[in-house]
Order: structure tokens, then C-alpha cells, then sequence
């Protein structure tokens, strides 16, 4: 696996294969295939745009749900994953170590409806014993990306 | 006041920096890209940084010793031995500066006397020439070329030595070619400069930057030439640290004792809360100078390749964080290369003559800068080169 063709990638996925093979030192074709082959293994589950959605008007809001609950016996956490990731509002879903179980991140495009979704849907699903809902406020790193500032040079030109 | 008589005509005398000008027009526009800094972008790693503030909270705001905190010395020691093979002694034979830049300075000031020929390659960094001009020497030139990948060779070093010989200034890893020399390379520097009473004076200032699998060898290595050799080295480029202002030198303890006294008196010492900054570099810098390298490894691919495809033609530099295509296919002058240049796509780059006369038909491109803004760089430089061909 060639985790500096990923590390570029996961910086950048539109970086052209020309100049992924000129940074590499790989030919185009060697690049092409290490792309399929990865996207193949599912290691490159996807390509998407990093969004600053509080730069727009009707900016979605998000919530990290901490939700404990009692695994069924022979199926683990699996099931109980399988049911709350469904759902088209769960963004993500981790199984946590600590105090509680399973981290769902999920949006909505206001307070209202994401406390309704985890009321109504999240807590009442079978074996959830307990939620703890956390609203997002303020973004300021997603996927690597810092997101405020406009990214400027500091530099001066002051070096001879 | 008639200053024209008050000035010391040999500092009136001396140009102002020719990057200078290009950033000074630059400065004026909006919109300009730029690909001439000569600094890196990262910022300086977090453990370094917070060294540094660690020491301000336990309140080590006082001088330190006017060679540096006894620490610091031991951990540049290690650092020389583990990195170059150098053995130097701490206590005698290493001093703290102000950025690499003050040591050179104080290693030129502590040898060279009015008269004293002092032999500088070029193209190279701008410094050395003023400096030796300001302590009476005299600069020798030499030219270093593309053909000879822009290494001093024997041939040269010893068409340029004379009986007023005083020192040998050996700019390597090179800003702004990107030349390196290697151990042969110094093996047979050497052979020329053993018999003779000639220092050199080796500013190792991108030792940490050099690629394709070399590694960085310092004339001090070589042997015999230790007890003729003064290394500067600092932390600005390998660690990302240009604003803490901290360099050191190297040399053999009679030489340093000199330089001790200019420093002493000049700068008394150097600050002390990058001096603190600086042993938790040392200490501990490795993985964060090594993962800013094959950053700057994957740019210099990239602008090296971008630059070749346009017809620039450039020679894979192996040191530093320079790219130094030449433009003569324009049929422009350096100058007029970058002027135009930077009027008509906004791309801000050096010209090579800010380096000496043998920059002509050559450009500093310098690759610290995000891959995304390098390409963007390309991209107009392309549609210039396309516009002076449809005249």
C-alpha cells in the first residue's frame, strides 16, 4: 500500500495523476493502477468536497450523539450499529472505548429537528439505554482543513 | 549635516540587496503569487515552540553566556557528531549566534585583515561579499557553472589562490543553485587546500535539506581540514525557526576564542528563550525536520518537473529549497525575465544576477510553498512563456 500516493490524496483527491507520478517518482500508469487497486481493496472508500457549510446562508447544524446501549448477545455492537447508521441524518458512527458506546454524528438543518430525530429515532431504538446530545457550535478544523482564515502568508519578503 | 562625509564610504558603497527590488515592486501589486521567499512555510514544530514558552513561564528571561547556554553547546556537539561526524569540543570550540548570519559574519571579521583575498562562488547567497568588503578584504570571485553542476572543483580553487589567500567561503547545500558537494567532491577540494595556510569558511545552513538519497558532508569532515575549517550552521531552515534568530558556530578552539570576542562585544549573547527552544530541537526535532523534508522532497519534484516541461531546462537540485531553471531560451535577460514576469502574470521570482554575475540566464525559483500554490505558479509562468513567444 503506498501511503504517501494516500497522504496526498486524502490532502488533495483532485490532484492530477501527472503530478501525483511527478511528486511520487511513478509513471502515470503505475499511479492509475495503485489508485484502482486501493479503491478495489476499499481502502479509497470515496472522493468529497470539504464544505464550509457556515459559510452559507442555511447552514446545516450538527450534533455528536453519545449513546450507551446493551449489545445483544452473539451480534455484539454490530446490530445496533447496522440500525443507526440507516438513517440518511447519521453522518457517522463510531464504537467508542470509555464511558459510553457507539458516537453518532448527526445534522439537520436546525436545533429543533436534530433533538426530534434523537428523541424520536436514536432513543427509542431497541437496547439504546441512554443518549447525551452535544450541539456543534463552531467549526474550526474539518478533514485537516482549517477553516477560518483565508489561509495567507504570514511571510514577509524579508529574506535576502 | 553633510553625511556624504560622515558615512563610512565603504558601507555607502555596498548595493542593496537585489531581491530586494522584485519584492519591492511586488509589494505594490495585488494578486501576485510569489515563488520567492526564502523561508519555510511550516510553521516552527509545537515541541519547539512550546520549549520555548516553557522557559518564559520558569522565567529564563536573563543573557546567557555570551557562547550560550552550556546545554545548548553539549546538545550542538551531539548533534554535529550524530549528523556530520564532527567532534567538536563544547566548551571551547562552539558558540551560540544571532541566525547563521552572525556567524559568518564573526568568522570573517575574526580572520580576514584589509588586504586578506577572500574567495567567494557564485552564485550564492548574498552576504558573504559585503561582509568581506566591510572587514578590508578583498572578494575573489569564482564562477561556478551549470557544466560543473555548480560545484567549486579543484581546477578553479586553485586558478583563484594566491599568497593573499585568506579564506575559502564554501556556500553548500547552495542557495541559490541547490548544488551540493559531495564527499569526493571535498576529498579533492581538500587535496588543493592542505598545504596551504587557507581557512575555509563553510556555511552548512541547509545541511539538514539535501535529497535523492545524499547526504550532507561537511568539509570539516574531510580529513586534515578540521583544524582549517569554521562551520556556521543554524536552525532557521531545518527546523523552521527564521524568526527565533539562532544560528551557531563551529571551529577550532583558537579561531572560536576570537570569535567569542566579537560576539561579546557586538551581540553579547544570543536570545535566550530560542536558546531553550533550540535544545528541545535538537533533542527531539528528528521526525518533524524528516517529515518536512519529504514534504519539500515531493515540491521539488514538482516544480523541477513543471519548470523542464516548459522548456526551462533544470537541473535537479539536490540541496536547499531552490529550483534554478535557466531562461536564456527566452532570449531575456534574467532581470528582464522577472520584471516582465511579474508585471504580466503576477508571479514573483528572483533573478539569478542577485546572486553574482553568473546568476545571468538563470531565475530562483524557491519551493516553500504548498504544492497547489507551486502549480498555480506554473500555470501562469506558462501562459507568460506563450505570450512572449506570440511576441
Amino acid at each position: 500500500m503506498n501511503t504517501q500516493l494516500l497522504k496526498l490524496l486524502n490532502r488533495d483527491s483532485r490532484t492530477s495523476v501527472k503530478d501525483l507520478a511527478t511528486m511520487l517518482g511513478l509513471s502515470e500508469e503505475q499511479v492509475r493502477a495503485e489508485i484502482a487497486e486501493m479503491e478495489r481493496e476499499g481502502v479509497i472508500r470515496g472522493y468529497k468536497a470539504v464544505i464550509d457549510w457556515e459559510r452559507l446562508d442555511d447552514a446545516n447544524v450538527s450534533a455528536i450523539i453519545e449513546l450507551k446501549v446493551t449489545p445483544k448477545t452473539g451480534l455484539g455492537f454490530e446490530e445496533i450499529a447496522a440500525k443507526v447508521m440507516r438513517y440518511p441524518e447519521v453522518e457517522s458512527v463510531y464504537l467508542m472505548s470509555g464511558v459510553y458506546d457507539l458516537n453518532v454524528v448527526v445534522k439537520g438543518r436546525t436545533f429543533h429537528e436534530v433533538a426530534k430525530f434523537v428523541a424520536k429515532e436514536l432513543s427509542t431504538i431497541e437496547s439504546v439505554t441512554s443518549t447525551a446530545t452535544h450541539f456543534v457550535l463552531r467549526r474550526y478544523k474539518e478533514m485537516d482543513v482549517e477553516l477560518l482564515g483565508d489561509g495567507e502568508d504570514e511571510r514577509g519578503s524579508y529574506s535576502l | 549635516m553633510d553625511y556624504e562625509k560622515i558615512l563610512s564610504p565603504t558601507v555607502a558603497s555596498l548595493p542593496p540587496s537585489g531581491i530586494r527590488k522584485f519584492f519591492d515592486i511586488a509589494g505594490t501589486m495585488t494578486g501576485v503569487i510569489s515563488l520567492g521567499v526564502g523561508e519555510p512555510d511550516f510553521q516552527t514544530p509545537w515541541e519547539i515552540r512550546n520549549a520555548g514558552i516553557r522557559s518564559l513561564e520558569n522565567g529564563k528571561t536573563r543573557y546567557t553566556a555570551n557562547r550560550g547556554l552550556e546545554t545548548l553547546c553539549r546538545e550542538i556537539a551531539d548533534y554535529q557528531k550524530r549528523k556530520y561526524d564532527l567532534c567538536y569540543d563544547p566548551a571551547t570550540e562552539i558558540m551560540v549566534t544571532v541566525g547563521g548570519s552572525e556567524g559568518i559574519d564573526a568568522a570573517i571579521r575574526a580572520m580576514v585583515t584589509p588586504g586578506d583575498e577572500v574567495i567567494i562562488p557564485q552564485p550564492s547567497y548574498v552576504c558573504y561579499e559585503p561582509l568581506v568588503r566591510m572587514a578590508g578584504g578583498v572578494p575573489v570571485i569564482l564562477e561556478t557553472t551549470a557544466e560543473y553542476d555548480f560545484k567549486v572543483t579543484p581546477q578553479m580553487l586553485r586558478g583563484a589562490l594566491t599568497a593573499k589567500t585568506k579564506l575559502l567561503i564554501l556556500p553548500y547545500p547552495c542557495n541559490p543553485t541547490g548544488a551540493i558537494m559531495e564527499k569526493a567532491d571535498l576529498e579533492a577540494l581538500a587535496e588543493a587546500l592542505r598545504e596551504t595556510n587557507v581557512m575555509v569558511l563553510s556555511d552548512e545552513i541547509y545541511a539538514e535539506l539535501t535529497f535523492g538519497g545524499r547526504r550532507h558532508v561537511s568539509i570539516a569532515a574531510v580529513p586534515g581540514m578540521r583544524e582549517r575549517t569554521v562551520v556556521v550552521n543554524g536552525f532557521s531552515k531545518a527546523f523552521s525557526m527564521t524568526g527565533w534568530r539562532l544560528g551557531y558556530a563551529c571551529a577550532p578552539a583558537p579561531v572560536l576564542k576570537q570569535m567569542v570576542k566579537i560576539h561579546q562585544y557586538a551581540i553579547m549573547c544570543a536570545p535566550t528563550t530560542a536558546q531553550y527552544a533550540a535544545i528541545e530541537a535538537l533533542r527531539n526535532g528528528d521526525e518533524a525536520v524528516a517529515a518536512m523534508k519529504e514534504e519539500y522532497d515531493l515540491r521539488r519534484r514538482l516544480i523541477v518537473n513543471g519548470f523542464n516541461e516548459l522548456g526551462l531546462a533544470c537541473r535537479t537540485p539536490l540541496g536547499a529549497f531552490y529550483a534554478f531553471p535557466c531562461i536564456r531560451s527566452t532570449g531575456l535577460t534574467s532581470e528582464e525575465f522577472c520584471e516582465k514576469l511579474l508585471y504580466s502574470q503576477k508571479v514573483a521570482v528572483v533573478p539569478g544576477t542577485a546572486f553574482g554575475k553568473g546568476g545571468e540566464g538563470f531565475i530562483r525559483a524557491s519551493y516553500c510553498y504548498s504544492t497547489e500554490h507551486i502549480s498555480e505558479a506554473l500555470r501562469r509562468i506558462a501562459k507568460f512563456l506563450q505570450e512572449l513567444k506570440q511576441g
